[in-house]
Protein backbone atom coordinates (compact mmCIF):
# COMPACT_ATOMS: atom_id res chain seq x y z
CA UNK A 1 0.00 0.00 0.00
CA UNK A 2 2.05 2.84 -1.28
CA UNK A 3 -0.07 5.81 -0.30
CA UNK A 4 0.56 4.79 3.24
CA UNK A 5 4.17 5.91 2.93
CA UNK A 6 3.05 9.25 1.57
CA UNK A 7 0.73 9.83 4.49
CA UNK A 8 3.40 8.88 6.99
CA UNK A 9 5.93 11.23 5.43
CA UNK A 10 3.36 14.01 5.44
CA UNK A 11 2.69 13.41 9.10
CA UNK A 12 6.40 13.52 9.88
CA UNK A 13 6.77 16.75 7.99
CA UNK A 14 3.83 18.31 9.81
CA UNK A 15 5.35 17.38 13.15
CA UNK A 16 8.75 18.69 12.16
CA UNK A 17 7.35 21.93 10.79
CA UNK A 18 5.10 22.72 13.72
CA UNK A 19 7.80 21.94 16.26
CA UNK A 20 10.35 24.04 14.43
CA UNK A 21 8.00 27.01 14.02
CA UNK A 22 7.18 26.95 17.70
CA UNK A 23 10.81 26.84 18.69
CA UNK A 24 11.39 30.07 16.89
CA UNK A 25 8.44 31.88 18.35
CA UNK A 26 8.54 31.40 22.11
CA UNK A 27 9.90 29.61 25.13
CA UNK A 28 7.05 27.30 26.04
CA UNK A 29 7.56 25.64 22.74
CA UNK A 30 6.88 21.97 23.50
CA UNK A 31 3.38 22.31 24.87
CA UNK A 32 2.29 24.76 22.22
CA UNK A 33 3.42 22.53 19.39
CA UNK A 34 1.53 19.58 20.80
CA UNK A 35 -1.69 21.54 21.05
CA UNK A 36 -1.28 22.79 17.51
CA UNK A 37 -0.77 19.28 16.20
CA UNK A 38 -3.79 18.21 18.17
CA UNK A 39 -5.83 20.92 16.49
CA UNK A 40 -4.75 19.79 13.04
CA UNK A 41 -5.77 16.26 13.97
CA UNK A 42 -9.09 17.47 15.31
CA UNK A 43 -9.97 19.16 12.05
CA UNK A 44 -9.08 16.08 10.02
CA UNK A 45 -10.86 13.67 12.36
CA UNK A 46 -13.99 15.79 12.50
CA UNK A 47 -14.30 15.65 8.75
CA UNK A 48 -13.22 12.11 8.04
CA UNK A 49 -15.72 10.56 10.40
CA UNK A 50 -18.50 12.22 8.47
CA UNK A 51 -17.30 10.48 5.34
CA UNK A 52 -16.90 7.16 7.14
CA UNK A 53 -20.33 6.99 8.72
CA UNK A 54 -22.26 8.41 5.80
CA UNK A 55 -24.26 5.26 5.18
CA UNK A 56 -24.41 3.95 8.70
CA UNK A 57 -27.37 3.65 11.03
CA UNK A 58 -27.26 5.72 14.19
CA UNK A 59 -25.13 4.36 17.01
CA UNK A 60 -27.05 2.76 19.86
CA UNK A 61 -25.04 4.15 22.75
CA UNK A 62 -21.67 5.39 23.86
CA UNK A 63 -20.10 1.94 23.92
CA UNK A 64 -21.29 1.31 20.41
CA UNK A 65 -19.56 4.50 19.30
CA UNK A 66 -16.36 3.46 21.02
CA UNK A 67 -16.49 0.09 19.33
CA UNK A 68 -16.75 1.88 16.03
CA UNK A 69 -13.63 3.88 16.88
CA UNK A 70 -11.73 0.75 17.84
CA UNK A 71 -12.76 -1.30 14.86
CA UNK A 72 -13.72 0.54 11.73
CA UNK A 73 -12.18 3.92 12.38
CA UNK A 74 -8.87 2.39 13.38
CA UNK A 75 -9.03 -0.03 10.49
CA UNK A 76 -9.62 2.77 8.05
CA UNK A 77 -6.86 4.96 9.38
CA UNK A 78 -4.26 2.40 10.46
CA UNK A 79 -5.37 -0.75 8.66
CA UNK A 80 -5.67 -2.67 11.88
CA UNK A 81 -8.01 -2.81 14.83
CA UNK A 82 -7.17 -1.59 18.25
CA UNK A 83 -5.74 -4.42 20.34
CA UNK A 84 -7.57 -3.88 23.58
CA UNK A 85 -10.46 -1.77 24.82
CA UNK A 86 -11.21 -1.31 28.48
CA UNK A 87 -13.78 0.82 30.21
CA UNK A 88 -15.08 1.52 33.69
CA UNK A 89 -18.59 2.08 32.27
CA UNK A 90 -18.50 5.61 33.63
CA UNK A 91 -17.15 7.40 30.66
CA UNK A 92 -13.49 6.39 30.80
CA UNK A 93 -12.12 4.25 28.00
CA UNK A 94 -8.61 2.95 27.54
CA UNK A 95 -7.57 1.88 24.07
CA UNK A 96 -4.37 -0.06 23.66
CA UNK A 97 -2.47 -0.35 20.41
CA UNK A 98 0.49 -2.70 20.70
CA UNK A 99 2.17 -1.38 17.62
CA UNK A 100 1.16 2.19 16.95
CA UNK A 101 1.93 3.18 13.40
CA UNK A 102 3.61 6.53 13.98
CA UNK A 103 5.95 5.02 16.56
CA UNK A 104 6.66 1.75 14.82
CA UNK A 105 9.66 3.05 12.88
CA UNK A 106 11.42 4.33 15.95
CA UNK A 107 13.76 2.54 18.28
CA UNK A 108 11.98 0.27 20.73
CA UNK A 109 14.28 1.34 23.53
CA UNK A 110 13.89 4.38 25.70
CA UNK A 111 15.91 6.59 23.39
CA UNK A 112 13.06 8.54 21.82
CA UNK A 113 10.52 8.21 24.59
CA UNK A 114 10.54 11.90 25.36
CA UNK A 115 9.71 13.03 21.86
CA UNK A 116 6.84 10.57 21.54
CA UNK A 117 4.13 13.08 22.60
CA UNK A 118 4.54 15.09 19.44
CA UNK A 119 3.98 11.99 17.35
CA UNK A 120 0.82 11.09 19.24
CA UNK A 121 -0.82 14.51 19.36
CA UNK A 122 -2.17 14.31 15.84
CA UNK A 123 -3.90 10.99 16.50
CA UNK A 124 -5.33 12.17 19.83
CA UNK A 125 -6.79 15.15 18.07
CA UNK A 126 -8.15 12.98 15.35
CA UNK A 127 -10.00 10.77 17.82
CA UNK A 128 -11.32 13.79 19.68
CA UNK A 129 -12.54 15.28 16.42
CA UNK A 130 -14.21 12.05 15.35
CA UNK A 131 -15.97 11.62 18.69
CA UNK A 132 -16.98 15.23 18.78
CA UNK A 133 -18.73 14.91 15.45
CA UNK A 134 -20.48 11.80 16.76
CA UNK A 135 -21.84 13.82 19.65
CA UNK A 136 -19.38 12.94 22.39
CA UNK A 137 -17.37 15.68 24.00
CA UNK A 138 -14.11 14.06 25.15
CA UNK A 139 -10.63 14.58 26.41
CA UNK A 140 -8.14 12.28 24.72
CA UNK A 141 -4.65 11.72 26.04
CA UNK A 142 -1.98 9.21 25.17
CA UNK A 143 0.63 7.42 27.16
CA UNK A 144 3.66 5.42 26.08
CA UNK A 145 5.61 3.20 28.39
CA UNK A 146 7.11 0.74 25.95
CA UNK A 147 7.68 1.80 22.36
CA UNK A 148 5.88 1.18 20.03
CA UNK A 149 2.86 0.30 22.19
CA UNK A 150 0.58 3.17 23.04
CA UNK A 151 -2.39 3.64 25.34
CA UNK A 152 -5.06 6.20 24.56
CA UNK A 153 -7.24 7.41 27.39
CA UNK A 154 -10.62 8.79 26.46
CA UNK A 155 -12.64 10.61 29.04
CA UNK A 156 -16.14 11.54 28.05
CA UNK A 157 -17.16 14.92 29.37
CA UNK A 158 -20.70 15.12 30.63
CA UNK A 159 -22.26 18.42 31.43
CA UNK B 1 -27.50 -1.88 6.81
CA UNK B 2 -24.16 -1.30 5.27
CA UNK B 3 -21.56 -1.36 7.98
CA UNK B 4 -18.31 -1.24 6.15
CA UNK B 5 -15.81 1.25 4.92
CA UNK B 6 -13.54 1.13 1.93
CA UNK B 7 -10.01 1.45 3.31
CA UNK B 8 -8.46 2.36 0.01
CA UNK B 9 -10.74 5.34 -0.47
CA UNK B 10 -10.38 6.43 3.12
CA UNK B 11 -6.66 6.55 2.81
CA UNK B 12 -6.66 9.15 0.09
CA UNK B 13 -9.33 11.13 1.92
CA UNK B 14 -7.27 10.96 5.05
CA UNK B 15 -4.36 12.45 3.17
CA UNK B 16 -6.53 15.14 1.60
CA UNK B 17 -8.16 16.17 4.87
CA UNK B 18 -4.92 16.13 6.82
CA UNK B 19 -3.33 18.29 4.20
CA UNK B 20 -6.27 20.67 4.32
CA UNK B 21 -6.08 20.94 8.10
CA UNK B 22 -2.39 21.69 7.80
CA UNK B 23 -2.93 24.46 5.26
CA UNK B 24 -5.56 26.05 7.47
CA UNK B 25 -3.23 25.94 10.45
CA UNK B 26 -0.43 27.52 8.41
CA UNK B 27 -2.74 30.26 7.21
CA UNK B 28 -3.62 31.00 10.82
CA UNK B 29 -0.03 30.99 12.00
CA UNK B 30 1.73 32.87 9.24
CA UNK B 31 1.03 36.36 8.11
CA UNK B 32 1.30 36.14 4.37
CA UNK B 33 0.05 33.68 1.81
CA UNK B 34 3.51 33.76 0.21
CA UNK B 35 4.96 32.35 3.41
CA UNK B 36 2.46 29.53 3.37
CA UNK B 37 3.39 28.73 -0.22
CA UNK B 38 7.04 28.67 0.75
CA UNK B 39 6.47 26.35 3.67
CA UNK B 40 4.37 23.96 1.65
CA UNK B 41 6.99 23.86 -1.05
CA UNK B 42 9.71 23.08 1.45
CA UNK B 43 7.66 20.33 3.05
CA UNK B 44 7.09 18.89 -0.38
CA UNK B 45 10.80 18.94 -1.02
CA UNK B 46 11.50 17.06 2.21
CA UNK B 47 8.83 14.50 1.43
CA UNK B 48 10.12 14.05 -2.12
CA UNK B 49 13.64 13.43 -0.86
CA UNK B 50 12.38 10.49 1.18
CA UNK B 51 9.64 9.33 -1.12
CA UNK B 52 11.98 8.70 -4.03
CA UNK B 53 13.69 5.93 -2.08
CA UNK B 54 10.37 4.27 -1.44
CA UNK B 55 9.50 4.65 -5.10
CA UNK B 56 12.72 3.10 -6.37
CA UNK B 57 12.44 0.24 -3.91
CA UNK B 58 8.87 -0.50 -4.97
CA UNK B 59 9.10 -0.07 -8.69
CA UNK B 60 12.68 -1.31 -9.17
CA UNK B 61 13.11 1.60 -11.53
CA UNK B 62 16.28 1.93 -13.57
CA UNK B 63 18.33 5.02 -14.13
CA UNK B 64 16.76 7.51 -16.52
CA UNK B 65 18.85 8.40 -19.56
CA UNK B 66 16.69 11.18 -20.89
CA UNK B 67 13.94 13.47 -19.72
CA UNK B 68 11.25 11.45 -21.45
CA UNK B 69 12.01 8.50 -19.22
CA UNK B 70 11.96 10.80 -16.22
CA UNK B 71 8.54 12.03 -17.26
CA UNK B 72 7.28 8.46 -17.47
CA UNK B 73 8.65 7.68 -14.03
CA UNK B 74 7.02 10.75 -12.57
CA UNK B 75 3.75 9.67 -14.11
CA UNK B 76 4.14 6.23 -12.56
CA UNK B 77 4.88 7.80 -9.19
CA UNK B 78 1.73 9.90 -9.35
CA UNK B 79 -0.23 6.76 -10.10
CA UNK B 80 1.37 4.87 -7.25
CA UNK B 81 1.05 7.49 -4.54
CA UNK B 82 -1.95 9.61 -5.44
CA UNK B 83 -3.89 7.17 -7.59
CA UNK B 84 -4.07 9.47 -10.59
CA UNK B 85 -2.43 9.26 -14.01
CA UNK B 86 -1.56 12.71 -15.28
CA UNK B 87 -0.89 12.92 -18.99
CA UNK B 88 2.38 14.28 -20.28
CA UNK B 89 2.08 17.13 -22.73
CA UNK B 90 3.49 20.41 -24.01
CA UNK B 91 7.08 19.36 -24.58
CA UNK B 92 9.36 22.29 -25.19
CA UNK B 93 11.07 22.14 -28.61
CA UNK B 94 14.45 21.67 -26.93
CA UNK B 95 13.06 18.70 -25.01
CA UNK B 96 14.01 20.11 -21.63
CA UNK B 97 10.55 21.03 -20.37
CA UNK B 98 7.23 19.25 -20.13
CA UNK B 99 3.91 19.45 -18.33
CA UNK B 100 1.97 16.98 -16.27
CA UNK B 101 -1.74 17.56 -16.86
CA UNK B 102 -3.81 16.59 -13.83
CA UNK B 103 -7.58 16.57 -14.35
CA UNK B 104 -8.53 15.50 -10.85
CA UNK B 105 -6.19 16.62 -8.16
CA UNK B 106 -6.85 14.54 -5.05
CA UNK B 107 -5.36 17.22 -2.82
CA UNK B 108 -8.08 19.68 -3.72
CA UNK B 109 -11.03 17.31 -3.54
CA UNK B 110 -13.00 19.21 -0.90
CA UNK B 111 -11.42 22.59 -1.40
CA UNK B 112 -12.55 25.99 -2.52
CA UNK B 113 -10.29 29.02 -2.32
CA UNK B 114 -11.71 32.15 -0.73
CA UNK B 115 -11.02 35.47 -2.45
CA UNK B 116 -8.53 36.51 0.19
CA UNK B 117 -6.19 33.70 -0.87
CA UNK B 118 -6.11 34.42 -4.57
CA UNK B 119 -2.35 34.06 -4.85
CA UNK B 120 -2.29 30.92 -2.78
CA UNK B 121 -0.80 27.89 -4.46
CA UNK B 122 -2.78 25.32 -2.58
CA UNK B 123 -1.05 22.24 -3.96
CA UNK B 124 2.44 23.72 -3.65
CA UNK B 125 3.54 20.51 -2.02
CA UNK B 126 3.50 18.71 -5.39
CA UNK B 127 6.14 20.74 -7.24
CA UNK B 128 8.22 20.55 -4.09
CA UNK B 129 7.98 16.79 -4.13
CA UNK B 130 8.98 16.59 -7.77
CA UNK B 131 11.99 18.80 -7.13
CA UNK B 132 13.12 16.86 -4.06
CA UNK B 133 12.70 13.48 -5.69
CA UNK B 134 14.58 14.48 -8.84
CA UNK B 135 17.42 15.97 -6.85
CA UNK B 136 18.03 12.65 -5.17
CA UNK B 137 18.55 11.02 -8.55
CA UNK B 138 20.98 13.72 -9.68
CA UNK B 139 18.59 15.86 -11.67
CA UNK B 140 18.17 19.49 -10.87
CA UNK B 141 14.75 20.58 -12.06
CA UNK B 142 12.44 23.41 -11.33
CA UNK B 143 8.74 22.82 -11.10
CA UNK B 144 5.72 25.08 -10.80
CA UNK B 145 2.01 25.33 -11.58
CA UNK B 146 1.00 26.94 -14.85
CA UNK B 147 -2.71 26.29 -14.44
CA UNK B 148 -4.72 25.40 -11.38
CA UNK B 149 -8.33 24.19 -11.26
CA UNK B 150 -8.79 25.97 -7.95
CA UNK B 151 -8.25 29.24 -9.75
CA UNK B 152 -10.76 28.41 -12.44
CA UNK B 153 -8.53 26.80 -15.06
CA UNK B 154 -9.90 23.73 -16.85
CA UNK B 155 -6.99 21.49 -15.77
CA UNK B 156 -4.16 21.59 -13.30
CA UNK B 157 -0.88 21.83 -15.17
CA UNK B 158 2.38 21.12 -13.42
CA UNK B 159 5.39 22.28 -15.41
CA UNK B 160 8.78 20.61 -14.99
CA UNK B 161 11.96 22.15 -16.39
CA UNK B 162 15.30 20.39 -16.52
CA UNK B 163 18.14 22.60 -15.32
CA UNK B 164 21.21 20.46 -15.06
CA UNK B 165 22.57 17.08 -14.20
CA UNK B 166 24.17 17.05 -10.76
CA UNK B 167 27.59 15.46 -10.62
CA UNK B 168 29.01 13.49 -7.76
CA UNK B 169 31.71 15.55 -6.15
CA UNK B 170 34.83 14.15 -4.57
CA UNK B 171 34.47 13.92 -0.79
CA UNK B 172 36.55 16.56 0.98
CA UNK B 173 40.08 15.44 1.74
CA UNK B 174 40.30 12.85 -1.04
CA UNK B 175 41.98 14.00 -4.20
Amino acid sequence: MAEEALFEFLHHEIVALVVENEKKSDAEAGQNAVSKLERIGFAAGYRIVERLTREWPRFKDELDTMKFICKDFWLAVHRKQIDNLRTNHQGVYVLLDNRFRFLSHMSTGKQYLECSPQYLAYMCGMMRGALSNLGLNCVVTAEVTHMPACKFHIQVQRT
Amino acid sequence: MNRSVDPKKVNSELFTLTYGALVVQLLNDLESVEDVNKHLDRMGYNIGVRLVEDFIARSSADKCYDLRETADKLQAAFRMYLGISPSIANWAPAGDEFSLMIDTNPLTEFVELPDTCSNMRYSAILPGMVRGACEMVHLEVSSWFVQDQLRGDPVTELRVKFIKRLEDSVPPGED
